[in-house]
């Protein structure tokens, strides 16, 4: 599979990179928790905190903003806490960005990846909005939050949570427990438009501010792949990330050090582009046709 | 009363939901890429029996059942209430006709039974897999006819009823499984 993930990139001219493990600052998202570790430098008595990454993307675009054109890499990425049928804490990313493209013209090619690699026929595609009409009868748009949490709690989630859930947590958990099962029966979905509240490092839509230039891709009901036209302004980004620590401050999460690296690259210019990432544990798992994630790893989390 | 946080929800332990004990089957991390972390077990409310599912946001927490599975020793019954005895500290027990259930009609003196005790009071039990009871009533036996497959029902001296094959007589003692409710083999006396 990783074989003719590089064919695929090498015919269409795509670069593949490396870039660093260990960074000296890490994503602010809310609901994501990095692992760090201590490193002395060179003839340096103090040691420092390094993070490793959860994604390669800031690195990724620091290069793009560097001017190296179209690049895809395949990496391990962190993610502490997850480990369950579809997480470990440690696991294989394929991330690639073509500039020039916008999340539209990106999601046909993951759609030619994808659909070749586990030999899937057209992928149906649908709006946020859409699939939340249609999997589960409500508007992700025009729901109050009580509404949302209503229909939550109908769906399995506990009381207690549902009251302490703002609507973006609400509309995560619809989308896990009433969106998903529902797309099992329907193979590979690209759904596009999340709710700006949700556009993470997506740009905000020009033609309608509810919603962001971000799609993702689901194969029988499974998320495989996360992709942006990616934001490039640099003051949005600063304002994005010092959002993120508050909420973070308030629930009590680790408030790492803003990535200066990556937004002095945006203020040099990011080129436009569009950039996806594709968990390739679960390429793996889809191909195979398991549901354990421990099925397609060497050694899993508990006996590594 | 303890209570315990989303990553110590593990297969086995026993919490408290909607005031119920019950025990996790099955438990799974749920998150979108970016979003929100749910966790979402499978659980058998142990009073019930019922089998339901329920998602809790990560950093919520829930109350640990005081639940524990111990062998206790069937003494009587009373009308109301069975009463077992903890062989070991000779500490009794009454469980109501909720907590035996089914297992009423299995249960002899002096047989030890898995019982599920919640804060120290029993709210099932379960009774040991094999029993030998006494038939105390049957149509009469079919001298001879050990190979025709043919059953008959028989009553036991515990109430229970189930099928034995039609050579039994009433007074034979014969061995059942519970789980089941099937005839096992004859007991000659003295082979208990």
């Amino acid at each position: 599979m990783l074989a003719r993930i590089r064919m695929f990139f090498a015919e269409r001219n795509v670069m593949e990179v490396e870039t660093p493990l260990l960074s000296a600052s890490t994503v602010t998202d809310p609901h994501l928790a990095s692992l760090s570790t201590r490193c002395r430098p060179p003839a340096r008595d103090s040691e420092q905190r390094v993070y490793l990454q959860t994604s390669p993307e800031f690195a990724m675009k620091r290069l793009l903003a560097a001017g190296s054109g179209p690049i895809f890499q395949i990496c391990k990425a962190f993610r502490d806490g997850e480990a369950g049928r579809w997480h470990n804490p440690e696991f294989t990313l394929l991330e690639w960005y073509r500039p020039g493209y916008d999340h539209l013209r990106l999601m046909d090619e993951v759609e030619e990846l994808v659909g070749g690699l586990l030999r899937r026929p057209t992928a149906r595609r649908m709006t946020y909005a859409e699939v939340f009409k249609t999997c589960v009868g409500a508007d992700p748009f025009a729901a109050g939050e009580r509404a949302l949490a209503r229909l939550a709690v109908d769906l399995g989630l506990s009381a207690e949570s549902a009251a302490k859930l703002d609507r973006a947590g609400c509309l995560d958990f619809v989308f896990s427990a009433g969106v998903q099962p529902a797309l099992r029966e329907l193979g590979c979905v690209l759904i596009r438009d999340f709710p700006a509240s949700q556009a993470a490092l997506a740009r905000v839509s020009p033609h309608d501010r509810r919603v962001a230039e971000r799609f993702e891709m689901l194969v029988d009901g499974i998320e495989l792949a996360n992709g942006y036209h990616e934001l490039s302004d640099a003051g949005e980004q600063r304002s994005r990330f010092l959002r993120d620590l508050a909420t973070r401050k308030r629930l009590g999460a680790t408030e790492p050090p803003l990535d200066e690296r990556l937004l002095a690259a945006l203020e040099h210019g990011l080129p436009k582009c569009a950039g996806v990432a594709v968990g390739v544990d679960r390429l793996l798992m889809l191909a195979a046709g398991v549901t354990d994630i421990r099925q397609v790893l060497a050694f899993p989390i508990d006996r590594a | 009363m303890a209570s315990i946080g989303m990553n110590d929800l593990r297969v086995g332990v026993k919490i408290i939901i909607e005031a119920d004990p019950c025990v996790i089957l099955e438990s799974d991390l749920v998150k979108p890429g970016k979003g929100q972390a749910f966790t979402r077990i499978k659980f058998r409310n142990l009073k019930t029996g019922r089998v339901l599912e329920r998602t809790f946001k990560a950093g919520d927490s829930v109350e640990v059942a005081d639940v524990i599975d111990t062998d206790l020793q069937y003494l009587y019954a009373d009308g109301q209430f069975w009463h077992f005895m903890d062989p070991a500290s000779y500490e009794q027990h009454s469980a109501d006709s909720q907590a035996v259930g089914e297992a009423a009609k299995w249960l002899k003196e002096q047989d030890v039974c898995a019982v599920t005790l919640w804060n120290g009071a029993p709210i099932t039990v379960s009774p040991p897999n094999f029993v030998i009871l006494r038939v105390v009533e049957t149509d009469p036996g079919v001298r001879g006819d050990t190979a025709s497959g043919g059953t008959k029902p028989a009553t036991l001296e515990t109430g229970a009823i189930v099928k034995v094959p039609l050579f039994l007589e009433q007074g034979e003692v014969i061995k059942v499984d519970t789980r089941t409710g099937e005839y096992v083999s004859r007991v000659k006396d003295g082979d208990q």
